[in-house]
């Protein structure tokens, strides 16, 4: 028997549900307020039931509309490097800084995507995030940590 | 009424805030002409910008944004048949076929005049409807801001998925859960913060957005090896013909755009129908109306079937803005979003809004008119220009994406945390979106939760605990009756398709 995509997306909501509605019922609450009509766990314990329920009604109706993927034809590959990249790139940034960790990320995701014209790389990497951070560090004066160019100088 | 136009005319008009039109329709006008981009990532990357500015001049940057977007979908749905947006799906029925024939300029040139009509009558209608509306407004009690809320969430949910209304409510209850996490805000008691710090604030609107849409788009292009680039690059955009259009054309357009116009204004009003269905709407509509020798062109370039779903959809977007400024209840996605970036700002619209802040309420208003206007002048003759945008390669638009979506979350908080609660949130909506889970009713549910859980609590604690307060007031009553006509209604249909 072959189980679709969107229904077990759906199971995994309902065991979600199920979780969020157990939290919800472990909200300390003041002692005044647990029998109060409305207290701050009221709302999750309804939404709780809520998702339990479409969810629920979702695994047990037949589908009307399937949505027919074929996985065969998507790109896990370059996916998973984007995200990977994302990932380091917010590891970096505070350490590193803003200027160097964005213009590397630039430029390795525009390799990862199969971009070779090494020109215009360079150009929309290094150059474009300094212009980028001179619009708003040295114009609208938001402030961008940068513990790289602090370091050589470049900014105060 | 005529001190409040002069106060947003005062407002609108300062160089600063025609400035930020004039950015707003032209950066909306390109994202929105990028196939999977639509209004709601454009409005998206501007909300981290927009928070250095006065209340009012963000959101006129961001109504220049939502229209320069609805035209922008308009001009790629015309030159490569891949609309930015559903609302556009309906121009390319027969905007698409006129370009073949080598009139593309024609086309695009009828698509920016029935937009300015479309949205400038419409924003007459807002001008006469708002005021009333927030008067009327001033009667509603909270169970019947909560039923409002639920029948906007149920709507979006119903016309916003086709066929797919369980899976939209699933998505409802998501964003109803991710606004739940945080303190309480009456007892400041903490909620699903797992004792992390950075949650005890919540989650924040401009992550949750930017994550739904502009990243998780950028990642399903990717994701499914889709170059929506590709066909621009095949065709010579230098070469669409001329822009002018004849005594006929004309003609055609002038008895097409009043009857679009009010079709598509009152469906945008409308929770959850908004541009998309005002526009097939208006198309089918306009098929009824004309002779048979024009019904015949419908598909192959007629030029009322060009102009109605274009009027149509233009209209709906002023449409759109009545909920949320009468009743600060936003009808779709994109207004909610506009919505999030407007208590963002710490002002909370609704039927107040009109007395505490006129200069935001009007100057919305008559924005949207020199937002027509820009975009009529700026636009039309910049179209061969500005279409070469589409030919932008993938894989330089991408990381852009990527780059301005990070940036703008980093800028909010300095911190790792909401980046990696960013990326993850973005990597779920990818999986979810692949398997048609629409993401629109999960952003209006996101924006809200906290409105909702405050109507409830008050409606509540008045009844005693009683659910009672549903039907205790007959508006609430009606309201009800509607939301389980619609919930109804699509359990019936799903059977039926079924079957």
């Amino acid at each position: 028997m072959k189980i679709s995509p969107s229904k077990i997306i759906s199971l995994l909501f309902f065991i979600f549900s199920g979780f969020y509605l157990y939290t919800a019922h472990q909200i300390q609450v003041f002692t005044f307020d647990e029998n109060a009509a409305f207290n701050a766990k009221t709302f999750p314990i309804y939404l709780g039931y809520a998702g339990l329920m479409f969810s629920a009604l979702y695994i047990i109706l037949p589908e009307t509309k399937p949505s027919n993927v074929d996985l065969s034809i998507l790109d896990y590959k370059k996916t998973i490097m984007l995200v990977v990249l994302m990932v380091l790139y917010g590891i970096t940034i505070l350490r590193v800084g803003y200027f160097l960790s964005t213009s590397i990320f630039l430029v390795l995701s525009y390799i990862v995507l199969g971009e070779r014209k090494w020109l215009w790389i360079f150009l929309l990497s290094f150059p474009f995030v300094a212009i980028f951070m001179y619009l708003l560090h040295g114009l609208l004066n938001i402030y961008l940590r940068d513990p790289f160019l602090q370091y050589i100088g470049v900014m105060g | 009424m005529i001190e409040g136009i002069l106060i947003g005319l005062e407002t609108a008009f300062s160089i600063k805030n025609l400035m930020m039109v004039m950015i707003g329709c032209f950066a909306g006008t390109i994202i929105g002409m990028l196939p999977g981009l639509g209004p709601m990532t454009a409005i998206a990357l501007m909300i981290p910008i927009t928070y250095g500015f006065e209340p009012s001049t963000g959101l006129i940057l961001m109504a220049g944004v939502y229209y320069g977007a609805v035209f922008g979908g308009s001009t790629s749905s015309i030159l490569i048949n891949a609309p930015g947006i559903p609302g556009t799906v309906a121009t390319s029925f027969d905007g698409y076929p006129m370009a073949q024939q080598g009139k593309a300029g024609k086309a695009l040139a009828i698509a920016a005049y029935s937009s300015f009509a479309g949205g400038t009558i419409a924003a007459v209608f807002l001008l006469i409807a708002a005021p009333s509306l927030s008067k009327v407004s001033l009667a509603f009690r909270s169970p019947d801001y909560f039923g409002l809320m639920i029948l906007g969430l149920t709507a979006v949910s119903a016309f916003s998925a086709k066929g797919h209304f369980l899976k939209a409510m699933m998505m409802v209850v998501l964003g109803l859960m991710l606004a739940s996490v945080g303190q309480d805000t009456l007892s400041d008691i903490p909620r699903f913060t797992f004792q992390n710090m950075n949650l005890s604030d919540g989650i924040s609107f401009v992550l949750v957005v930017m994550a739904t849409f502009a990243m998780s788009e950028a990642l399903t292009i990717i994701f499914k090896a889709n170059d929506p680039t590709r066909v621009a690059k095949q065709i010579s955009l230098s070469q669409l013909g001329s822009i002018k259009l004849d005594k006929d054309e004309t003609k055609k357009m002038v008895k097409t755009i009043p009857r679009s116009s009010v079709l598509g204004f009152i469906i945008g009003v409308l929770p959850g129908a908004g541009s998309t269905i005002a526009s097939f709407l208006a198309y089918g509509m306009e098929r009824n109306f004309v002779n048979d020798e024009e019904k015949q062109k419908f598909g192959k370039g007629s030029v009322n079937g060009l102009a109605a779903p274009e009027t149509a959809n233009n209209a709906a977007c002023s449409g759109s803005f009545v909920p949320l400024l009468t009743l600060g209840i936003p009808g779709s996605g994109t207004t909610a979003v506009m919505l999030g970036a407007l208590l963002g700002f710490g002002i909370q619209p609704g039927p107040r809004l009109y007395q505490t802040n006129p200069e935001i309420f009007w100057s919305v208003i008559m924005s949207m008119y020199i937002g027509m206007v820009i975009l009529l002048i700026l636009n039309l003759p910049l179209i061969p220009y500005i279409a070469r945008v589409l030919a932008t390669p993938r894989t330089f638009l991408i990381p852009l994406i990527l780059f301005f979506s990070v940036t703008g979350i980093y800028l909010m908080s300095f911190n790792n945390f909401d980046i990696f609660l960013m990326i993850g949130i973005a990597v779920v909506a990818t999986i979810l979106r692949l398997y048609d889970f629409p993401m629109p009713p999960l952003i209006l549910a996101f924006v809200l939760g906290g409105l909702m859980e405050e109507n409830l609590r008050r409606s509540l604690l008045i009844s005693d605990g009683s659910w009672s307060f549903l039907w205790d007031r007959p508006l609430t009553l009606v309201i009800m009756v509607v939301i389980i006509v619609i919930v109804g209604w699509q359990i019936y249909r799903g059977i039926l398709i079924k079957k």
